[in-house]
C-alpha cells in the first residue's frame, strides 16, 4: 500500500513546529546564517529537509479567512512583523493608498520532497542510490552515491540538495522518515502540528478524501497539487490560494520524469546490436570491393596518389 | 642509453634513450599551467567543490560537466566517425590520417574521464555503476559506453604502439583490430546520444530552444560533424608545431561529409521549432535566444556556405570552416550545460578562477602528451607512407621503427 500525506495548506499558521521535528528526528544542523527554515527566504539546503515558507498574498486571492491572516495568532514571525506594521503605518503618510498592505493575508507553505510515484530523481540516477519503497517513501543511499548531482537536474522540483561544502559530501533530501513509517508511525512532521495540516495515510484514500473536500468547498482552488504533476506524488496539496502564488512550479510535466528516457533506454540494447551487425556486413562487404580494386590497380599500375 | 638535455636558441630538448621531447616557450606556458592545475586539484580534494568552484544548489552543473563531459566528449567524437569512414568503409585516401585522430579521441577521452572524476562529488564510489546498475538512467549507458569505448581505444591505438615497443604482441593488434574498429563505432554512437538523452528529463527546466525530444539525436549527429573540423584545428596545430602538412584534399573531402550532416542538423533543428511552435522564442530578444541565434548562425549556417562554396579551396578558409565548426558544436553544448539553464535557475552562474584554471589546465596536459606522442610515435602519417618518421620538411622529429 503507497503511503502518502494530505497537506492542507489552509490551516498552517507557520509555527515551524514540522521543521524543528524533522530536524530533531534526522539530526540535521540549524543553518539560519545561510539558509533560513522559516520565514519569506526560508529555502531547502543539506540541513533543511524541510522548510515553511511565508508568502504575503492579495487578500483578494485567497478564498477563506483562515488562522493565519489574524496578526494575533502566535507564531515565530510575529514579533518582528509587530514592528513592521509600525513602520507600515508610519509610511502611510507618504504613500499613496494604492500602495498600502491591508489587504493582505499570510499563507505558509511547507516545502519537502513530494515522493513521486515515478521519481526522476530514481530513474536518472545511475548507480541506484535512489529508491523507492512499497510505502512511498523515496530513500537515498549514500554507499551507492557517486556524487554525479544529476539527481538535482532530473527532479522536476528541484528537491536533492548536496554538501557542498563537505570533503566527503553526501545528497539531502526528506525521505517520508521511512523507519517512522516501517514501524507503523506517522513522518515526525507530521505528528507534532498543532493545527493537523498534514494527514498521513493511504495515498489513494487522501486524494478521494482532497477531492471531495475541494469539490464541497468551492473557497479551495479547484486543483490538488500533485495529483497530476510529474505523474502523480504521495505528497498532496489543497490551497485556498492559486499555487502559482504560493511559489509552487506550474509547468511540471504531467507525465512521469521517467517515462521521458524509457523508450530511449529500452530501444538501446537493439539499436546498438542491429549497428554492430550493419557495421559488421560494411566492414566485409567494402573490404572486397577494395582488394578487388587493388589488384584491377595493380594490373593497370596505373593509380598514382601524390 | 643515456639523458640529454641540449640547448637551442628557441626550445631545449630532453632527450632519454631514443625518446625524446622539445621544450618551446609555449610548451613551457602549458606545462606551468598543468602544474598549477595539479596543485588546485589537491586543494579540491582536500577541502570539498565548495572551496573552488561557484557550483551550488541552483547550479549542480557547470563549467566543468559543460567543458570536460559534455563538450569534451563531442569535441573528441571525431574519433569514431573517421574509424568508420577509414576501418569500416576502407576509404583508403584517408588512412593517413586515422593513427591521429583516433589519439585525439582517445586523449579527448581521457580528458573527459579526469575531469569528470574531478568534478564527482564522491569520487572514490566512481566504481559503484559497474556493480549497482540504475540501467534506466542516460548515464549509466554513458558510463558504461565510454567506459568501454576507452578500452578499446587503447587497444586500438595498441596497434600503433606496438610497432614501437612490444612488438613481439604487434600481430594480437592487427589480427583483432576489425573487431576493436566496429565495437568502437558502436559504442560511441550509443553514447553520444545518451549524453543528449540525459537532458530529455529536464523537460520543462532547460530552455525549449535546446531542450526537444530528439536532443539525444541533435547530440549524435553533432558530435558526428564535428570530427572534421577538429581534424582541420589540430592539423592547424602539428602544421605549427612539426611543419607536417594534411593535404587539402583530404580535409575536403571529410569537410563535404560534415557539411551534408550539417545541412541535415540544421534542417531537423529548425523542423523541430516549428513543430513544437517554439519559432516565437527566436525572436523573444532574450539573452537566450541571441545565444542561440548565434550558436548556428556561426557554428552552422557559415560552416555550411563555406563548406559548399568554392571557398573550401583555399586553406585559410578551411580552417575558418574547422574553427568556427567546432567553436559551434563546443557552445552548443556550453549552452545546453548553462545558458538553457539560466531561467530555470534564477540566478546566473559564472565559474570561479579555480574552475577556469582545471578546465585549461586538463587541456594544456592533454596538448603536451599528444605532442610528446607525436614526436615519439608514429602518428603523423605521411602520404601512402606508413612509417616514415620525418616531417615534411625533411627533419626528423621522432624515431619510428629502425
Ligand atoms: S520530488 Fe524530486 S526528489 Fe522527491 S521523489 Fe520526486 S523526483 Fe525524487
Ligand atoms: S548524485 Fe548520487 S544519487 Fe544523485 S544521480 Fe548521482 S549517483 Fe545518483
Ligand atoms: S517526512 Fe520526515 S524527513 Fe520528511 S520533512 Fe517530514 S520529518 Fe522531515
Amino acid at each position: 500500500m503507497s503511503r502518502g500525506v494530505l497537506v492542507n495548506l489552509t490551516k498552517c499558521i507557520g509555527c515551524g513546529s514540522c521543521t524543528v521535528a524533522c530536524k530533531m528526528y534526522n539530526g540535521n544542523q540549524w543553518i539560519n546564517e545561510r539558509a533560513a527554515t522559516n520565514g519569506e527566504d526560508a529555502k531547502l539546503a543539506d540541513e533543511n529537509w524541510t522548510v515553511i515558507q511565508k508568502f504575503r498574498v492579495p487578500q483578494t486571492a485567497a478564498g477563506m479567512d483562515t488562522g493565519a491572516n489574524k496578526r494575533n495568532v502566535s507564531n515565530v514571525s510575529n514579533v518582528s512583523n509587530v514592528s513592521e506594521e509600525h513602520n507600515e503605518s508610519k509610511n502611510l503618510n507618504h504613500t499613496n493608498k494604492a500602495d498600502r498592505t491591508h489587504g493582505e493575508v499570510w499563507r505558509f507553505v511547507k516545502r519537502q520532497c513530494m515522493h513521486c510515484k515515478e521519481p526522476g530523481c530514481v530513474s536518472s540516477c545511475f548507480a541506484k542510490a535512489f529508491q523507492k519503497t512499497e510505502e512511498g517513501p523515496v530513500i537515498y543511499y549514500p554507499n551507492n552515491c557517486v556524487g554525479c548531482r544529476y539527481c538535482m537536474l532530473a527532479c522536476p522540483f528541484k528537491i536533492p540538495k548536496f554538501e557542498w561544502d563537505k570533503t566527503i559530501p553526501v545528497i539531502t533530501k526528506c525521505v517520508m522518515c521511512s523507519n517512522r513509517i516501517a514501524k507503523g508511525q506517522q513522518p515526525a512532521c507530521v505528528s507534532v502540528c498543532p493545527t493537523n495540516v498534514m494527514k498521513f495515510g493511504d495515498r489513494n484514500s487522501l486524494l478521494a478524501e482532497a477531492k471531495e473536500l475541494v469539490s464541497k468547498d468551492k473557497r479551495y482552488v479547484q486543483h490538488i497539487y500533485g495529483e497530476e504533476e510529474a505523474g502523480g506524488t504521495s505528497w498532496i496539496y489543497v490551497s485556498d490560494t492559486p499555487f502559482e502564488q504560493l511559489g509552487f512550479k506550474m509547468d511540471i510535466p504531467k507525465k512521469p520524469i521517467p517515462s521521458y528516457t524509457s523508450t530511449y533506454m529500452h530501444s538501446t540494447p537493439i539499436v546498438g546490436a542491429v549497428w554492430a551487425l550493419i557495421l559488421t556486413g560494411l566492414y566485409f562487404f567494402t573490404k572486397r570491393k577494395e582488394l578487388v580494386k587493388t589488384k584491377t590497380a595493380e594490373n593497370k599500375d596505373s593509380e598514382t596518389i601524390e | 642509453m643515456d639523458f640529454n638535455i641540449e640547448f637551442k636558441k628557441w626550445f631545449i630538448r630532453i632527450s632519454y634513450d631514443h625518446w625524446s621531447f622539445r621544450i618551446t616557450p609555449l610548451r613551457f606556458f602549458l606545462i606551468l599551467l598543468s602544474l598549477l592545475t595539479a596543485v588546485v586539484l589537491v586543494y579540491r580534494f582536500a577541502f570539498g567543490l565548495q572551496s573552488v568552484s561557484n557550483l551550488n544548489d541552483q547550479w549542480p552543473w557547470g563549467l566543468w560537466k559543460g567543458w570536460a563531459v559534455f563538450a569534451g566528449a563531442a569535441l573528441a567524437g571525431g574519433g569514431y566517425g573517421t574509424t568508420f569512414l577509414v576501418h569500416i568503409l576502407h576509404i583508403e585516401r584517408l588512412k593517413l590520417i586515422s593513427h591521429r585522430t583516433l589519439l585525439i579521441s582517445l586523449l579527448g577521452y581521457t580528458l573527459m574521464l579526469v575531469g569528470l572524476f574531478t568534478e564527482i562529488g564522491r569520487w572514490f564510489n566512481f566504481w559503484r555503476p559497474y556493480i549497482s546498475w540504475g540501467h534506466e538512467s542516460a548515464l549509466f549507458e554513458v558510463f558504461w559506453c565510454v567506459s568501454l569505448y576507452f578500452i578499446i581505444q587503447v587497444l586500438e591505438l595498441g596497434e600503433i604502439v606496438t610497432e614501437k615497443v612490444f612488438r613481439q604482441i604487434h600481430w594480437f593488434f592487427v589480427r583483432f583490430f576489425p573487431v576493436f574498429a566496429v565495437i568502437g563505432v558502436m559504442l560511441p554512437t550509443l553514447h553520444q546520444s545518451s549524453l543528449g538523452a540525459i537532458y530529455l528529463m529536464t523537460d520543462g527546466r532547460l530552455h525549449p530552444l535546446w531542450w526537444s525530444p530528439l536532443i539525444f539525436l541533435f547530440f549524435l549527429l553533432s558530435s558526428l560533424f564535428v570530427g572534421p573540423a577538429m581534424l582541420v584545428m589540430e592539423s592547424v596545430l602539428v602544421g605549427f608545431a612539426f611543419g607536417h602538412k594534411t593535404p587539402n584534399d583530404v580535409l575536403k573531402i571529410l569537410a563535404r561529409i560534415g557539411g551534408g550532416m550539417m545541412i541535415l542538423y540544421l534542417a531537423l533543428k529548425i523542423g523541430d521549432l516549428v513543430v513544437h511552435n517554439e519559432t516565437g522564442l527566436l525572436f523573444e530578444g532574450s539573452f537566450e535566444s541571441y545565444a542561440f541565434i548565434a550558436e548556428h548562425l556561426f557554428g552552422i549556417v557559415i560552416p555550411i556556405l563555406i563548406v559548399f562554396s568554392p571557398l573550401i579551396n583555399y586553406r585559410g578558409w578551411i580552417i575558418t570552416y574547422g574553427f568556427l565548426t567546432s567553436v559551434g558544436v563546443f557552445a552548443n553544448r556550453m549552452n545546453v550545460v548553462i545558458t538553457g539553464m539560466i531561467r530555470d535557475a534564477g540566478v546566473i552562474y559564472y565559474p570561479t578562477l579555480c574552475e577556469v584554471i582545471i578546465s585549461f589546465g586538463l587541456v594544456s596536459t592533454v596538448l603536451l602528451i599528444y605532442l610528446f606522442l607525436c614526436e615519439n610515435f608514429n602518428i603523423l602519417l605521411k602520404n601512402n607512407d606508413s612509417c616514415n618518421p620525418n616531417t615534411a620538411d625533411g627533419k626528423p622529429h621522432g624515431i619510428a621503427e629502425k
